[in-house]
């Protein structure tokens, strides 16, 4: 039986990018992925979201949040949380500035 | 018909100011609102109205993005087309400068943060790192200023296409002569006064900008407290601080045509960052520097503003314009070589680089 996909939010922000696509699902893997692999899979078809969420080292950038259902990963182990099949991943833009 | 453009990038996003005589003006933008414009060239070799522009999300990261109608739509370059190679383990943090180069129309060079160069062939479309600087011994020692560390000018030389100078804060001055294969310090003579022994170190000073004379051989630069001058294309300094009202400042700018006449934005102190006597100036010399004399008709008195390093531009035309912006949003005009300057833009984010030229 498939495991349930892994739904990808996207802000408001990063939506016109992409012709207003608001959510990207992914399908899971029969292991287990992590946020690295998980982004590299949303990412494939829509490559100019590559460059916004991470940078070239595959980092998240400072002022974007990544959140696995409800939990921030960039406080835990960042690009290489786990991502459980059917989880809810948002991506934010990080309420910062001035 | 000839028109002036004078693009304007702020800490929130890009204007344009246009104008056919020099004397009306008017103002477009912002594009990139909210995104922070540090870096921007204006390319008219080859009849060309381009402009690129080091562009800088605070959520999304820098790009860099171009123009081939004179800035009035842009498109932002291809993905990763300046990012640094995996093996190095860093990421850009910012586009601090980007130069056409005069000897070959194809190149573009761009000055980064972390100090990096890199060079495209293609006219700004993609980049590379240039190795020889990043692959520097004394890298590990370049200390940032306290914009951040970066290599924040570039200085080819024209009818020598191996020959380009870099300049970065805190790192010096570095030439090389094989087209950036090579490089080497070149500060005997330039002050680090900061510095808590040997004030003239191989390296370490703190050059603001550098620009290139029309005489032979002939480079300004301002340093974190020192203005300098040099006969023999960077390899030795020598002061032209004596009749400038201080000696510290961000930027020079230097003639297009006639050697020995240069401009610089004088700011009070390291410690104080306004105008001298709190009034906006510029100090012009004609003499390389032996004499100077303020320009400032036009200009506010009462200022407590700063002119950043990248924020002053000369434009090509006869007589030559001089802009200046500001860090609470001015930008000022003189279409008289400074003698007498106009508000063309106010009220805007604080002003990062003013770049002018005259376009098709």
């Amino acid at each position: 039986m498939p495991s349930a996909p892994v739904r990808v939010i996207l802000p408001g922000m990063l939506r016109d990018l992409v012709g207003g696509v608001s959510e990207i699902e992914v399908e899971s893997p029969a292991d287990s992925q992590t946020v690295a692999q998980l982004l590299d899979r949303a990412f494939a078809e829509h490559r100019v979201l590559d460059g916004k969420v991470r940078d070239e080292r595959g980092q998240i950038r400072r002022h974007v949040k990544v959140f696995v259902n409800g939990e921030d990963a960039t406080r835990g182990d960042g690009v290489g949380t786990p991502v459980p099949a059917g989880a809810r991943v948002h991506i934010i833009n990080a309420v910062s500035g001035g | 018909m000839t028109e002036t453009i004078v693009a304007i990038g702020t800490r929130k996003g890009l204007w344009i100011a246009r104008s056919d005589d020099r004397s009306t003006w008017s103002l477009e933008g912002p594009h990139f609102l909210m995104s922070e414009v540090a870096s921007v060239a204006i390319d008219t070799r080859e009849g060309r109205s381009s402009l690129l522009a080091g562009v800088k999300s605070w959520h999304w990261g820098p790009t860099v993005q171009s123009s081939t109608d004179g800035g009035r739509t842009w498109t932002e370059s291809a993905e990763r087309a300046l990012a640094f190679p995996a093996d190095t383990d860093t990421a850009l943090e910012r586009v601090w400068q980007l130069t056409p180069d005069p000897n070959d129309a194809d190149v573009v060079w761009a000055g980064v943060e972390p100090h990096a160069l890199f060079k495209s062939t293609d006219r700004g479309e993609h980049y590379e790192l240039v190795r020889g600087l990043w692959d520097h011994p004394h890298r590990p020692s370049w200390e940032p200023g306290f914009g951040g560390g970066a290599v924040h000018t570039i200085v080819p030389e024209p009818g020598h296409p191996e020959s380009v100078l870099v300049a970065m804060s805190a790192g010096g001055v570095y030439r090389s002569s094989d087209g950036g294969e090579t490089w080497v310090p070149s500060n005997p003579g330039i002050r680090a006064g900061f510095m808590p022994d040997n004030e003239y170190p191989e390296y370490g000073q703190c050059v603001h900008k550098v620009a290139r004379g029309q005489g032979d051989g002939e480079l300004f630069a301002q340093n974190h407290n020192g203005v300098y001058r040099s006969h023999d294309n960077g390899a030795t300094w020598d002061s032209i601080a004596d009749g400038l009202p201080t000696d510290f400042g961000f930027t020079v700018l230097a003639h297009p045509r006639r050697a020995g006449v240069v401009w610089v934005v004088p700011v009070a102190d390291a410690g104080e960052r306004i105008p001298p006597d709190a009034q906006l100036q510029v100090q012009r010399s004609e003499d390389a520097g032996a004499t100077w004399r303020q320009q400032a008709t036009g200009l506010p008195d009462h200022s407590y503003t700063c002119v950043l390093r990248d924020a002053a531009a000369l434009d090509s035309a006869d007589p030559v314009g001089v802009y200046l912006g500001t860090r609470n949003g001015d930008v000022f005009a003189s279409a008289d070589e400074g003698e007498s300057f106009q508000r063309i833009a106010t009220q805007l984010p604080d002003v990062l680089v003013v770049r002018a030229a005259q376009i098709a």
